[in-house]
């Protein structure tokens, strides 16, 4: 536990030192959904019914960049490794990055809610639901994609390999999270946003706990 | 030294260091062929041999940055596949790669060690660790902002702070000043003073040998020759003396 709090205090401070990237990440997260909007073209209904669906794309795509980035800073001088030799749990290693960048994951969400809003007519008074599918939908990312950016963090072409191990994996991650946000926005009269969000939890224990357990082979092998 | 381990498994408390028939490769090259030793407790090792025969492969393995392919190893008693968390709680690197986080400050990087090591993370503190080394002025600014030299200095402030019993030092004196030199030998000498078995990478033999009981020199990968460090310039071959290769027959 107390390497934990290390390892998350270690993260925090990576983060606040390194916040012009989580703007410029941002700002592609918004452009994404920009260009989505185009794609549909004027018609406000359209727009209000593929909200969701854009949303969480632009999280995707989004997340692959503060993922890889996360692991930019520990390779560079190999300042992973020397944790690991000093040595550091790499369980709590695990969960202190994976809890950093899935806060890192719903600050990015919650900015792009009023992006959406904006953007795809898809105003809704139900904003605390959202924001809690957006914690638990991108917790659904934050673990995979943390273990993946570790394997892939010394591959040559880590940006292709991040999104193309990462997405599939997560695909029932972002179809309960669309399904869940959709219902928010568009209305939920038969009251299934909350099955959707609980499934959505269900994945969330599954990744966290198994990625825990594999991401010390990841690193030590 | 860290008191916080279980005890080796090992039945030999004198060694410090063993290793026996230890192999590793990169690819399909060999960078570390059969390579053996035993180094006793509080004994410096100066470890010679050309670029790419397999100094800092044979540290990697030793402190468990890297896995041997084959081979066995022990430090301070404990087995290197086995029980890799304990040597890693007795042993330290200085390796090529400063292992700091660049956006972070000096400062921040020692706290950062410190706390995962439970030692004293008090600015006072750490600054005397900064002042030991000479960076005490720099302790505010990004290591991305240091030369290479003050890197290395920032690695010895880290490696004396690990407070480990057995220390591999791979080229030490590399991107050092003159007076970083004689910090490199204190440090050296303080590591020693504490009772710490020492293992030394480097091209300057003569400090080397100078700071050494033990020597050995490889070649390709192999162990070509090991024995007393003070015999090293005189029986190291023509490495060790400088001299050119004979080529040919």
């Amino acid at each position: 536990m107390s390497d934990l709090l290390v390892a998350l205090r270690k993260e925090m401070l990576l983060q606040w030192r390194t916040r012009a990237q989580m703007f410029a990440i941002f700002v592609f997260g918004a452009s994404a959904l920009l260009l989505f909007s185009f794609a549909i073209g004027p018609d406000s209904a359209s727009l209000r019914l593929h909200a969701a669906g854009f949303l969480w794309l632009a999280l995707m795509l989004s997340s692959t960049l503060s993922l890889a980035e996360s692991f930019q800073s520990e390779m560079e001088q190999r300042a992973f490794e020397g944790l690991l030799l000093l040595p550091a749990s790499p369980v709590a290693l695990f969960y202190g990055k994976a809890l950093s960048n899935w806060l890192q994951l719903v600050l990015l969400g919650i900015g792009l809610l009023p992006v959406m809003v904006v953007l795809y007519d898809a105003g809704t008074m139900r904003v605390p639901g959202l924001v809690g599918v957006i914690a638990i939908g991108t917790a659904g990312l934050a673990a995979p994609g943390t273990l993946y950016a570790a394997m892939t963090s010394q591959a040559r072409a880590k940006q292709t390999l991040l999104p193309l191990l990462l997405f599939p994996l997560v695909v029932p991650v972002l179809l309960s999270a669309v399904k869940a946000t959709s219902l928010l926005i568009l209305g939920d009269p038969m009251g299934q946003a909350g099955a959707w969000a609980s499934l959505l939890a269900a994945f969330d224990v599954i990744y966290w706990s198994l990625c825990g357990l594999l991401f010390e082979r990841v690193v030590e092998d | 030294m860290n008191a916080d381990v279980s005890p080796p498994t090992s039945s030999r408390p004198d060694v410090a260091v063993e290793a026996s028939g230890i192999c590793r490769r990169y690819g399909r090259r060999w960078a570390l062929v059969d390579v053996g030793f035993t180094l006793a407790r509080g004994e410096t090792l100066v470890l010679a041999g050309r670029n790419g025969s397999g100094k800092s492969t044979l540290l990697r393995v030793l402190s468990t940055a890297i896995r041997a392919d084959r081979g066995s190893a022990r430090v301070e008693g404990h087995d290197l596949q086995k029980d890799r968390q304990q040597v890693r709680r007795l042993s330290a690197l200085l390796g090529h790669h400063s292992n700091f986080y660049e956006a972070l400050t000096a400062l921040e990087n020692l706290q950062v060690a410190a706390r995962f090591l439970g030692r004293d993370v008090s600015r006072p503190a750490l600054e005397e660790r900064l002042g030991e080394v000479g960076l005490a002025d720099r302790a505010d600014d990004a290591v991305a902002t240091f030369s290479a030299g003050m890197r290395k200095r920032l690695m010895l402030a880290r490696t004396l702070l690990q407070d480990a019993s057995v220390v591999f030092l791979d080229e030490p004196y590399g991107h050092l000043d003159p007076p970083g030199f004689r910090l490199v030998d204190d440090t050296i000498d303080r590591l020693r003073g504490r009772g710490a078995t020492v293992v030394i990478a480097t091209h300057l033999l003569e400090r080397g040998a100078e700071q050494s009981e033990r020597a050995l020199l490889l070649e390709s990968g192999r162990v070509a020759w090991q024995g007393q460090a003070r015999d090293l310039m005189r029986e190291g071959g023509a490495f060790a003396t400088g001299r050119p290769e004979k080529t040919g027959t």
